[in-house]
């Protein structure tokens, strides 16, 4: 591992000069960014901007064409990486003809996880009540965090999480992201991408995409300074226009 | 890979299965309701007692291939194969996995068939009884691991689906129910001989007929478990972690 002792701690995911092409056309060109360990870092930016296929080669599983993505100091997708960074994918990835528990059970014993831990994931995403329920049978809201609860099995070091509270009430999303502050104080890093303001709020760093680059890495109130706005959105909209 | 991991997603995927009776129903019995249909088309002739055997090999195999490659496929589609491709799963795992699972189907589905034709149909067994049903029950296995292999080339259901008449009808064809296969054009024999299905009517039909010995239909039984082998390898190598 490359660092050197009195400079910055070693970042949980560096991208440098990424290509990828979806189809027939590119998606991200040349894109670079790094992602501090041990903070909630949220990823906004317009529908199709890139920002699902970033977290995709964040974790391994997009065909890169070009460039570099490190998480942890390993390349993306090592088979080292595998049991340290937690995915959730944008459409809740769970088996709609299993029980919750089942779905926790099975993804346990393929993260080598102790049986413990599906009773505090469960808990954590407060599932306790439909645990027993087939998940095919569960709201949109309480399948989105079975996923969610799948991602927390093991404790991974690096959470990716897409849209993670999409379909959820105020007070679960409140919750949820008391939850993330949680993981990150306990030196979890978190990347999670979103479409509701209020919640880059409460990030402690933001990036902002738009047409597969970064507009801008900064804090809330950073955002808020640099462009002279009273709210993330207005920052956002500031931002998006100026860039187009 | 490891055995604890094969093993957890053999269970898993039978637990999905079991939670759909009407599935578990048509899979183990439709191959006798069609064996008992050719068996009353020809009742009052002597063709039941030679085609009979091609009957119990056609059948379980058709049924196993179209239900293993669209429940994988399904599984690609759903995003639990990406996510579960970011995990520690080794791809033999998920391969062998499935292999397992509807190989425990097999060896049910194809024994009932076996036993309905001998017992409710009359058909008549010159040979051993275990000799046909081990033949049976290879040949469904065989099944599913041409459907695994195909899945891995189809992107949609509707592509699965084509991937039926293209891989399992020249088998049909050329595996000597039609025409015995050395009535056929020279290079349609040489065809015929060396596809998988084929072994597998001949050996029912010789265990049937006792028209070869034992060291023969183990022989041809090993050919069956040699392509079994080859298409679970090859399934296992063409699943990449990363997708476009
Ligand atoms: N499988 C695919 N094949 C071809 N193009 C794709 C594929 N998936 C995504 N794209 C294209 O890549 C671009 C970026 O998609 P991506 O899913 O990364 O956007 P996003 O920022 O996550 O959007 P959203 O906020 O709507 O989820 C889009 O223009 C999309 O059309
Ligand atoms: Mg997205």
């Amino acid at each position: 591992m490359e660092y050197s002792p009195g400079t910055e701690p070693e970042p949980a995911v560096t991208v440098s000069g990424l290509h990828v092409r979806r189809g027939s056309r590119p998606v991200l060109a040349g894109l670079s960014l790094t992602i501090p360990a041990g903070l909630v870092v949220g990823l906004i930016g317009p529908s199709g901007s890139g920002k699902t296929t970033l977290m995709r080669a964040i974790v391994g599983v997009q065909v890169l064409r070009s460039g570099t993505v490190t998480v942890f100091g390993r390349p993306a997708g090592s088979a080292a990486l595998r049991h340290r960074v937690g995915y959730v994918t944008q459409d809740a990835s769970v088996y709609d003809d299993l029980t919750v528990r089942q779905n926790l059970d099975y993804f346990r014993v393929v993260l080598g996880a102790g049986r413990k831990d599906v009773d505090r994931v469960i808990e954590a995403t407060d599932l306790g009540a439909s645990s027993a329920q087939l998940t095919g049978s569960l709201s949109g809201g309480q399948r989105s965090r079975v996923s969610l609860a799948v991602a927390l099995l093991g404790s991974p070091e690096l959470l990716v999480l897409d849209e993670p509270t999409v379909g959820l009430d105020p007070v679960l999303r409140r919750d949820l992201w008391a939850l993330f502050h949680r993981l990150a104080a306990d030196g979890t890093s978190l990347l999670v991408s979103s479409h509701v303001m209020d919640e880059a709020a409460r990030c402690d760093r933001l990036l902002l995409m738009r047409g597969g680059a970064v507009l801008a890495d900064d804090t809330p109130a950073g955002l808020l300074a640099a462009t002279g706005t009273t709210d993330i959105e207005a920052a956002f909209l500031s931002l998006i226009e100026e860039g187009s | 890979m490891t055995i604890t991991r094969t093993l957890a997603t053999a269970g898993r995927v039978l637990t999905q299965i079991r939670h759909d009776p009407r599935t578990v129903a048509l899979l183990l019995l439709v191959p006798s309701l069609l064996i008992g249909l050719v068996a009353w088309i020809f009742s009052d002739t002597e063709v039941f007692q030679s085609v009979g055997p091609a009957m119990i090999a056609l059948f379980p195999f058709i049924v196993m291939f179209l239900v293993t490659s669209i429940t994988t496929l399904r599984e690609r589609r759903t995003g639990t194969l990406e996510r579960l491709l970011s995990m520690p799963l080794g791809r033999g795992d998920l391969i062998l996995g499935y292999t397992l699972a509807f190989g425990l189907l097999a060896v049910l589905q194809s024994s009932i068939a076996a036993l309905f034709a001998v017992t409710v149909c009359g058909l008549d067994i010159a040979g051993s009884l275990g000799l046909l049903v081990a033949v049976a029950v290879a040949d469904a296995i065989l099944g599913t691991a041409l459907g695994l292999l195909a899945s891995a080339f189809a992107r949609t259901e509707f592509q699965v689906v084509q991937f039926m008449p293209l891989l399992v009808f020249p088998q049909i064809l050329l595996g000597g129910i039609f025409l015995p296969r050395d009535q056929l054009p020279e290079v349609l024999q040489a065809i015929g001989d060396a596809l998988p299905l084929s072994h597998a009517i001949d050996a029912l039909t010789a265990v049937a007929a006792e028209s070869h010995d034992d060291a023969y239909v183990l022989g041809e039984l090993l050919v069956i478990l040699a392509w079994i082998a080859g298409a679970v390898i090859l399934a296992s190598l063409t699943l990449r972690r990363r997708t476009p």
